[in-house]
């Protein structure tokens, strides 16, 4: 659909969070908790913060929880009973205050979990959120997204996108039907577009480096020994892969007591030695380096070649989480470069 | 730290050793380890009070290991890390050649492990005093109020295992996490799966952990991870009179007994 541009009052944002929420919405935003910006629930917009470049973990966690049960089992001598998690039971959210690289995000997991099997319950998860982002003025070292197709404005991805201008009120871009909706039931607080010029209040991020190009240089790559130079100072924990926006592996696990018990879904990351091991104790991927190519060529090489998608956004939080500055963009130039 | 990079150079030349583990740059103003395998890069190396990783936890890695014998930046956590590592056999003399960092920022080199074990004993190793603050105020809790604290902390963990892969002594290459045939503890980073890896794991590092405190600083979600061993330390010093990394010949404390030992149910 196309672009509609309406004026969004902050007084009528304060008020739209607390209908959205007597709604029934469940409401997540930004918050500064100690040292970290975090997604959690907010009651009012008072609770949220807009002052932070990206939040330390992705808000993904709402249609991809680090923990997600799949089905409650029984065995009893009737035989064995299952039942699958009630996707009716899932709650309304909204996630206000996501950056346009986190809505980005969403495409990238939405192909991932569509890719052959249908996976019901992120679809169903996202069904019932709604996306509205706010556009970055601020940035810092990290944040590359003009360098893997985004944009500090980029309306991809978000159902709506809030660009605050001079005074504090937004510019609201109504991107989706499920944006159209809101707009719609809500329409008393969205006025006339206030005609603004959106990339005056837009951070600016200067492109690092040529993404296709790099796409099509990643696919004869595998032998290089850059990954080896690369990882070395890698220890290989799962920080990047967990807080990154578009890092979907998961480990199923069932926790059982004798008779009865969950199947549940964790998250992952291809970067533990115990990602790859097969039942003979064989593991195709032994050592860090190759560990550390399946991170980059999987974003870089692989999604792209199947699914269309770069499986990165460039919001950087893999590089500032990371305990021994593994810093992504800068490897990515530096493979363009070797 | 010209000293410094002169004497990397001068053992990458001689072939004393294959690589130089040290802090380099990093990005937005970060410092991080850098492996000097040609005399060349030694110019990459820097030291100042930024340079705080845990360096020994290379020594263990398997790219690293097979590079060939290591020459190593070691302020004092890291000439502990391998000394207590040395004591569980995962190191000998012969594979590390200890590039010494004085509290003051100067060079200091030493002939093989015993040298370092006495110039350590002249160091202050303990805690900081605002270490010891962080602990007394735990220890000052209630325990309901322990718990309240620790479950708040841990709701944050996402299992990234930061903490052990950032540790020198979590060397194993299968971690009791890793034991799932059956799943010793639970995988998921639910309240259970959260308090027992943690647990699990401070009892493991009881007489190991020589606070460094890389486990807390690498804790992407800030959980100060590193009070549970650094307690830990306390009460090894308290009970056995026994600090970890000053030893290379040190026996293993969890898993060897002497007869004056305050517990006596294992005679």
């Amino acid at each position: 659909m196309e672009i509609e541009r309406k004026l969004l009052k902050r007084s009528s944002l304060e008020r739209l969070v607390d209908m959205m929420r007597s709604d029934g919405n469940m409401i997540y935003a930004p918050q500064k908790k100690e040292t970290q910006v975090v997604f959690d629930t907010i009651e009012t917009f008072a609770d949220m913060t807009e002052d932070y470049i990206v939040s330390n973990q992705s808000p993904k966690f709402v249609a991809f929880p680090k923990i997600e049960k799949i089905l409650d089992f029984s065995i009893s001598q009737e035989g064995i009973r299952q039942e699958g998690t009630q996707l009716a039971a899932f709650p309304p959210v909204v996630v206000l205050g996501c950056r346009p690289c986190d809505a980005d995000g969403f495409d990238s997991l939405t192909a991932i979990f569509n890719w052959d099997y249908k996976d019901e319950l992120y679809n169903e998860r996202l069904k019932r959120t709604t996306l509205i982002s706010i556009s970055c003025a601020q940035k810092d070292d990290y944040c590359f997204c003009t360098s893997v197709k985004g944009h500090p404005g980029s309306t991809r991805g978000s159902d709506i996108l809030l660009t605050r201008f001079d005074g504090g009120d937004y510019l609201a871009e109504i991107v989706t039907e499920k944006g159209k909706a809101l707009t719609e039931k809500y329409a008393a607080l969205f006025e006339a577009d206030p005609g603004i010029e959106k990339d005056k209040f837009l951070a600016e991020v200067k492109p690092r480096f040529e993404v296709e190009g790099l796409v099509q240089k990643c696919m004869g790559m595998f032998e290089h020994p850059v990954w080896i130079e690369q990882s070395l100072r890698c220890i290989g924990c799962g920080a990047c892969a967990y807080v990154c926006p578009t890092c979907a592996c998961f480990d199923i696990q069932d926790e059982a007591a004798v008779s009865k018990g969950e199947r549940i879904r964790c998250w992952d990351s291809c970067g533990f030695g115990l990602f790859t091991i097969h039942t003979s104790g064989h593991n195709p991927r032994e050592v860090q380096s190759q560990r550390w190519r399946q991170r980059v060529l999987h974003k870089f090489s692989y999604m792209p070649e199947r699914l269309g998608v770069i499986g990165c956004v460039g919001c950087g939080r893999c590089s500032r989480a990371c305990p021994v500055d593994m810093n992504l963009s800068e490897h990515l130039i530096n493979i363009a470069e070797v | 730290m010209d000293e410094l990079k002169q004497k990397a150079k001068e053992l990458l030349e001689k072939q004393q050793v294959a690589v130089i583990i040290g802090y380099a740059e990093g990005t937005a103003g970060r410092t991080r380890a850098v492996f000097a395998l040609k005399p060349e890069d030694s110019e990459k190396l820097i030291f100042d009070e930024r340079c705080k990783q845990n360096l020994a936890v290379y020594l263990m890695k398997h790219e690293v290991k097979h590079l060939g014998r290591r020459g190593i930046v070691a302020t004092i956590p890291v000439m502990r890390s391998i000394l207590q590592v040395a004591s569980e056999y995962q190191l000998t003399e012969a594979d590390v050649h200890v590039l010494g960092i004085t509290p003051e920022g100067k060079l200091i080199e030493f002939d093989g492990f015993k040298p370092m074990e006495h110039w350590l004993s002249g160091q202050d190793v303990g805690l900081s005093a605002g270490e010891k603050d962080e602990l007394a105020k735990l220890d000052g809790m209630s325990m309901e109020e322990k718990w309240a604290y620790w479950k708040d902390e841990l709701s944050r963990c996402i299992k990234c295992y930061a903490c052990r892969a950032a540790c020198p002594m979590c060397y194993c290459i299968r971690c009791f996490v890793e034991s799932n045939r059956p799943q010793w503890i639970p995988i998921a980073a639910n309240d259970l799966g959260s308090f027992e890896w943690h647990i699990l794991r401070a009892m493991h590092l009881a007489g190991r952990c020589i606070n460094c405190g890389e486990c807390g600083r690498a804790c992407p979600v800030d959980i100060p991870i590193h009070l549970l061993t650094f307690k830990g330390v306390m009460d090894v010093e308290a009970d056995f009179g026994v600090t970890a990394g000053l030893d290379a010949g040190m026996e293993s404390l969890l898993s060897s007994f002497k007869p004056n030992d305050k517990e006596n149910f294992i005679r």
